[in-house]
């Protein structure tokens, strides 16, 4: 077989990760051996995943679908069919780049749980969750696809419950195992209503099923697959799992979850709408866009107020779903409207976020890991003062700060800006009421990347900056070097998609010629290498009158600018000023008392306290102050202060969800009496009823 | 771009912004009948230091001595996207008003950490405040800025400068008028200025702006003054040139018609900053906690701004 096939690549890439499986169980009674194996085929295995997407998406259109069956089936209707188009591709690219750099990064990240836990089995779990995450991917038959999906949300759970001495993680565990399962009962059961119009599960036949669904089975799909899908995404009202699961995770996992594993759900809800059921009626694109909307901004603002490194970052995974799903909701619209250009830009905005906030969040998560390894403690007001003890952590923390903040150069601006352009086109692209959602969910997303960038200053500033605040802190140490090299990976990622977005735009080409039959990448780059620019006027008049030119932003143009500026500044004080005057050290101002300690520095609850002030009604926070004193309140002796803030959908929605469904299990109870007749009872009814209902 | 054209932008942003600064000052002070401060203080101010000796805290970290640099440059950056007195801005090409926010953004990203990383509580104060007023304010100024730039179509400002000249413009169109509006309570929030954070305090409890670079000295400090009132003078262009453009040279004009553009300018900038130091005198500093109130009401005029594209296109 040629080597250079994708789908050669792609099989090799999956033989890697069992291998991984394989060699790390072997060798589970040597951990140096079992890290150095299991994650040695990782990353190989990850890069021939990287080398096999490019292939894919680079091939022309003609070589470009193959397809090949893992295993001979004798069941009826379950075939092992993988496909490996543009689309799996281009999620596959998303989990292998991710693959590579995690893996580098657990060399050293494991050397932490030799002698206390099995290296080989972490190394196993976590093989055998890329190999179940690429097969979702590519898997082309429905009962395939659940099959992996199942894999995958099992070896999930064992990887968030690892560190299972820990009531937190074993709860965590529960919480995701129980959520994920009514998800994928969800899907089940809209996998079976597809299949009850295509008799068959090959996704190919859902392809071609199109008008053949009656509406009402179409909705009933939508509703499905958007609670089953949405729920893996951790979109808001279904997110409770996410921000409980992915901190208790070892952090290269952790990065895993919310980098990859939430993606699933948005490459299911895309191969979903966009692939099976379009047509698409407008509430479908509405209700994605509203969803999209809610899920960003609350998520961002239950980020604000954690004080738990890695929580704050899972509640960022949730606002940056939702920011993918603004994205989509706006392409199904445009769909609706009949506009497939628009459409396609915003299914690449979409997509596009989906990559850059896989790198980013992976990015973070790995930072927040070396801080942990070397501090301790997940809890920011215990940090402090680690940019001058870990130096290369700080630095790489700081660009996954500056990405997912929206900021420029960086990656995160390119795709929130080609947002903002898809929302900003949608208004004129329909004659409804509807389009004015275009524009506030613009507002709501700007309202968003401002409060992740105050967030981030939060998260960034309290750990990093000023004294360290405990011991733990003060004596931090930097990462080892694989560790370092790991997050330079991904550092290296963020200024590639933040500066060459061009480049990479072309990727998305065979993509969406199979979702919505356009490509832009020739439009969005018109002046080669430099510029994604949206076609201008006359060019895209040609496409369809009701398309305007909406500008053009060129990162690399600024940061070649800024550079030069900063430079030419440097030189400038350089030359005039800096002979004549000198620089001394001193210590911070203290108002004239006796220096300045860690306690009188800012703290992340108190950074965070406008924000729930203004949003309180949001919040509700619960506060307690109780306080000793002799004369006057004012001088109190000792002071007590509690507080905190309950998720509004915890506390209104699953509290009293769980406590009515444990009421009802009660009652049910009673049926398993563990008597033998009583069962033999039930057994009689059931068959007396199956045969009143086949009479 | 051509590089004369950067160069005099360069030149016109560094060399206007601390005359702005300076006359707002000078006016509220003859407006509250004191002699105040004349007008070219500003640049003394900044002469005087870059002349003097710089202390920098004992916890500050590299990211302390970045952050001047980062903010300046990601502020004139912010700058060349503006056209001033051609239509054509020197880097409109490489970004439109979306950059002009991002970069500001990135400025007072990097601006935020530097107050945080002396350590002291006045830093993190100011920097948690001015994070939390800028996220607020954000949604006024996007939604303002959209409706903007549906009319315009495009968010290339050079762009919305040109549609703003042609002939389907109205001024008084009241989309543009509550747009206006909107931006005007933007800008007061986001130049510092009162009734949002007061500039000439140095009380501990309601400084903002003051607070953050409390720990910056000497040639740092004077970066950090010139970078916010060159932001200061990028939003009152932006603001004045997109709602009222009359006098701006088009592209390739000659050097009269550039100096009488330079005039108008001038003249449309004087006129704001009479409208700032009018608001300044008459109102009293918000409580912190009222602020969001006023920047929800430039939302809902932003919003309001919006609907009536709808309604009256």
């Amino acid at each position: 077989m040629n080597a250079h096939s994708p789908v050669f690549l792609l099989k090799l890439a999956l033989c890697l990760y069992a291998a991984g499986i394989g060699s790390a169980l072997l060798a589970v009674r040597r951990d140096k051996l079992a890290n150095l194996l299991g994650f040695g085929s990782a990353t190989v295995a990850a890069l021939c995943g990287i080398w096999a997407a490019i292939l894919a998406l680079t091939a022309s259109a003609a070589d470009q679908v193959a397809s090949f069956t893992l295993w001979p089936s004798f069941v009826p209707y379950i075939e092992l069919k993988v496909r490996f188009d543009a689309l799996g591709a281009f999620f596959v690219l998303i989990v292998s780049v991710l693959a590579l750099a995690l893996s580098v990064y657990a060399f050293g990240y494991v050397r932490g749980f030799y002698g206390r836990k099995s290296v080989g089995v972490l190394a196993a779990f976590y093989n055998a969750l890329l190999l179940a995450t690429t097969l979702v991917f590519t898997a082309s038959n429905a009962f395939f696809f659940l099959i992996a999906w199942e894999i995958m949300a099992l070896t999930a759970y064992c990887l968030v419950s690892f560190e299972h001495e820990q009531a937190e993680a074993r709860n965590a565990g529960v919480l995701y195992f129980v959520m994920s399962h009514a998800g994928t009962g969800c899907l089940i059961l809209g996998f079976l209503l597809l299949f009850q119009t295509s008799h068959n599960y090959d996704f190919a036949s859902f392809r071609a099923l199109g008008a053949a669904l009656s509406p009402g089975t179409r909705n009933a799909a939508f509703i499905l697959f958007l609670l089953g899908f949405g729920v893996k995404a951790g979109i808001v009202p279904l997110h409770v799992w996410l921000p409980v699961a992915h901190p208790v995770a070892p952090s290269n996992i952790s990065a895993l979850l919310s980098g990859v594993l939430i993606k699933t759900g948005i490459y299911g809800l895309t191969r979903v709408l966009f692939d099976f059921l379009s047509p698409v009626p407008n509430w479908w694109g509405v209700t994605v866009l509203t969803i999209g909307t809610i899920s960003a901004v609350l998520g961002v603002l239950y980020a604000l107020m954690e004080h738990d490194l890695k929580r704050l970052l899972a509640y960022h995974s949730i606002e940056n779903i939702g920011i993918i799903l603004m994205g989509l909701g706006a392409a199904l619209m445009f769909l609706h409207t009949h506009h497939p250009v628009l459409a396609t830009l915003a299914l690449i905005a979409g997509l596009y976020h989906t990559i850059n906030h896989a790198i980013f969040k992976a990015l973070l998560f790995l930072g927040a890991g070396a801080v942990l390894h070397s501090a301790h403690t997940r809890n920011m007001e215990e940090m402090g003062g680690l940019i001058k003890r870990m130096p290369k952590t700080a630095f790489c923390f700081l660009v996954g700060a500056v990405a997912i903040s929206a900021l420029p150069p960086l990656n995160g601006f390119i795709s929130e800006w080609l947002t903002y352009q898809s929302l900003l086109q949608g208004f004129r692209s329909t004659e409804s009421l509807v389009r004015l959602m275009f524009p506030l969910s613009g507002a709501m997303l700007a309202l968003t990347g401002a409060l992740a960038a105050a967030c981030f200053v939060k998260a960034f500033g309290i750990t990093f900056l000023a004294q360290p605040r405990s011991e733990h802190a003060a004596k931090a140490h930097e990462a080892s070097p694989t560790m370092v090299g790991g997050m330079g990976i991904l550092v290296a990622a963020c200024a590639f998609l933040g500066l060459f977005p061009t480049t990479f735009l072309q990727l998305f080409d065979p993509l969406t010629a199979q979702l919505t039959g356009q490509t832009l990448s020739a439009q969005l780059s018109l002046h080669g290498a430099v510029f994604p620019v949206l076609r201008n006027a006359q060019d895209l008049e040609a496409v369809s009158s009701t398309y305007v030119p909406s500008g053009s932003v060129s990162t690399l143009g600024l940061a070649f600018v800024g550079v030069g500026l900063v430079v030419s500044l440097l030189l400038v004080l350089k030359l005039v000023w800096s002979r004549k005057t000198k620089v001394t050290a001193g210590p911070t101002w203290d108002c004239g008392s006796k220096g300045l300690t860690p306690q009188m520095e800012y703290t992340a609850t108190g950074f965070s306290k406008p924000i729930r002030m203004i949003f309180k009604a949001l919040f509700r926070p619960h506060r307690e102050v109780q306080r000793e004193y002799d004369y006057s309140p004012y001088f109190a002796r000792t002071l007590h202060f509690e507080s905190h803030i309950e998720e509004a959908f915890v506390a209104r929605l699953y509290r009293p969800l769980n406590r009515r469904i444990l009421r009802w299990s009660l009652r049910i109870r009673g049926l398993q009496a563990g008597s033998i007749q009583a069962y033999l009872i039930y057994i009689f009814i059931t068959l007396v009823l199956l045969l009143i209902f086949a009479l | 771009m051509n590089s004369p054209e950067l160069f005099i932008h360069i030149v016109l942003l560094l060399g206007l912004a601390p005359l702005v600064s300076g006359c707002i000052r000078n006016w509220k002070a003859k407006l509250q009948n004191r002699r105040g401060p004349p007008v070219w203080q500003p640049y003394l101010d900044l002469e005087k230091f870059f002349r003097k000796d710089m202390v920098i805290s004992e916890n500050a970290s590299w990211l302390f001595r970045a952050v001047p640099f980062v903010l300046f440059s990601s502020t004139i950056l912010a700058g060349l996207l503006v056209p001033l007195i051609s239509v054509a801005a020197p880097l409109s090409m490489f970004g439109g008003v979306l950059a002009l926010v991002g970069l500001l953004a990135l400025g007072r990203f990097f601006l935020a950490l530097g107050g945080l990383d002396p350590g002291s509580a006045f830093g993190g104060m100011g920097s948690s405040r001015e994070m939390t007023l800028s996220a607020i304010a954000e949604p006024a100024l996007m939604l303002a800025v959209f409706t903007v730039a549906i009319g315009a179509r495009s968010t290339d400002l050079s762009q919305m400068l040109m549609a703003a000249q042609g002939p389907t413009w109205k001024l008084f169109n009241p989309a543009h008028v509550l747009a206006f509006a909107a931006l005007f309570i933007v800008l007061l929030a986001e130049t510092g200025r009162i009734p949002v954070d007061n500039p000439a305090t140095h009380l501990e409890l309601t400084m903002i702006h003051e607070a953050m670079i409390l720990e910056y000295s000497g040639r740092y400090l004077a970066l950090i003054e010139w970078s916010a009132s060159i932001k200061q003078l990028v939003l009152m262009a932006l603001l004045v040139n997109i709602f009222f453009p009359v006098g701006i040279a088009p592209i390739q004009s000659s050097a009269g018609a550039l100096g009488f553009s330079l005039a108008c300018l001038l003249a449309k900038l004087m006129a704001l900053g009479a409208a700032v130091v009018l608001v300044e005198t008459t109102n009293a500093k918000l409580r912190l906690f009222r602020v969001p109130d006023l920047l929800s009401a430039a939302f809902i005029l932003a919003a309001l701004a919006l609907l009536s594209t709808f309604l009256f296109q």
